[in-house]
């Protein structure tokens, strides 16, 4: 049952993997990698690490996938025009894959595996999340806090590199507004009858 | 009949991981499509990380795996920021006029 699951979900993986690369609109290359994406994450609530899935789920289709279509949506450019004279890249590109596929096997074929039955990540914890939990804040803390640190910068990284000053336009002075006082602003006049100011 | 064992998921990510590699080669002049197979190639990479943690009883392949999408995610960021920038700079994403300053 679980092989059958497991053949079914490679299935589609795997074509929607090959519809990422040959796609000509790079729009449905985004929606073929959510889909690979969601499959993968089925293959891992299959296995039993269900925190995985859903960080997989959350993570790729919700922050980096769209991110992806809001960049291709956004730049405006003839991809018709880019996928021109691509067909001369596939010879080279089909060698290059069956050497590595070879590899692979070689390296796989020449040792014995091991333990092939399905465990129990972690004996005594209920949830897959728990398990995982109880060593990451604990044993593996310096690489959960590593982790945020490579995020922060990242972040940084990418809104410093988007940022852009542009002079004719209209922005908000803040240090101006806050350096702003009562007296500069107002100014207090007694206005006499029958005069104007 | 046979059992999910380690070695399907072994094939599966070796399957994928080349997919990944053959679509950085094909899309030579595009890059957003090479940045999505870079991310194929990470996700190969992850599954067997949380099938051999999963199969061998220890939970630090899954740990790992979550820095893996840490990183992949930061990566994702970064070069798609880098490519806004480049488009607003050049008008294009051509990959060919990237050696610009090869001088």
């Amino acid at each position: 049952m679980e092989l059958i699951a497991f053949y079914i979900f490679s299935v589609i993986v795997t074509v929607s993997a090959v519809a990422v690369i040959v796609a000509r609109n790079p729009v449905h290359s985004v929606l073929w990698l959510i889909l690979s994406f969601f499959t993968a994450a089925g293959m891992l609530v299959l296995i039993g690490a269900e925190f995985l899935a859903m960080l997989l789920v959350v993570v790729y289709v919700g922050a980096v996938a769209v991110l992806f279509l809001f960049v291709v949506m956004m730049l405006d450019v003839d991809f018709v025009e880019l996928k021109q004279g691509s067909l001369k890249y596939w010879p080279f590109a089909v060698l290059v894959g069956i050497a590595f596929i070879a590899e692979i096997t070689l390296a796989g074929l020449s040792r014995e595996m091991g333990q092939n039955e399905l465990f129990n990540p972690m004996p005594g914890a209920a949830t897959n999340a728990e398990a995982i939990g109880a060593v990451l804040y604990t044993q593996y803390f310096l690489l959960f806090q590593l982790a945020g640190i490579i995020l922060l910068i990242a972040m940084i990284g990418a809104i410093v590199l988007t940022l852009r000053y542009r002079p004719d336009i209209q922005r908000q002075d803040i240090a101006g507004q806050t350096a702003r006082r009562r007296a500069d602003a107002t100014e207090a006049v007694s206005v006499e009858p029958n005069k104007g100011i | 009949m046979m059992d999910l064992t380690v070695n399907h998921f072994m094939a599966l990510s070796a399957i994928l991981f080349t997919i990944g590699v053959v679509g950085i080669f094909v899309n030579r002049k595009n890059i957003i499509v090479m940045l999505m197979a870079i991310e194929l190639i990470l996700l190969s990479v992850n599954l067997n990380l949380v099938a051999f943690s999963v199969f061998s009883g220890t939970i630090m392949g899954q740990i790992f795996a979550m820095l893996v999408l840490t990183v992949a995610a930061a990566e994702a960021a970064v070069g798609l920021a880098i490519l806004v920038v480049y488009f607003r700079n050049r008008g294009d994403i051509a990959v060919e006029s990237v050696d610009l300053m090869k001088g």
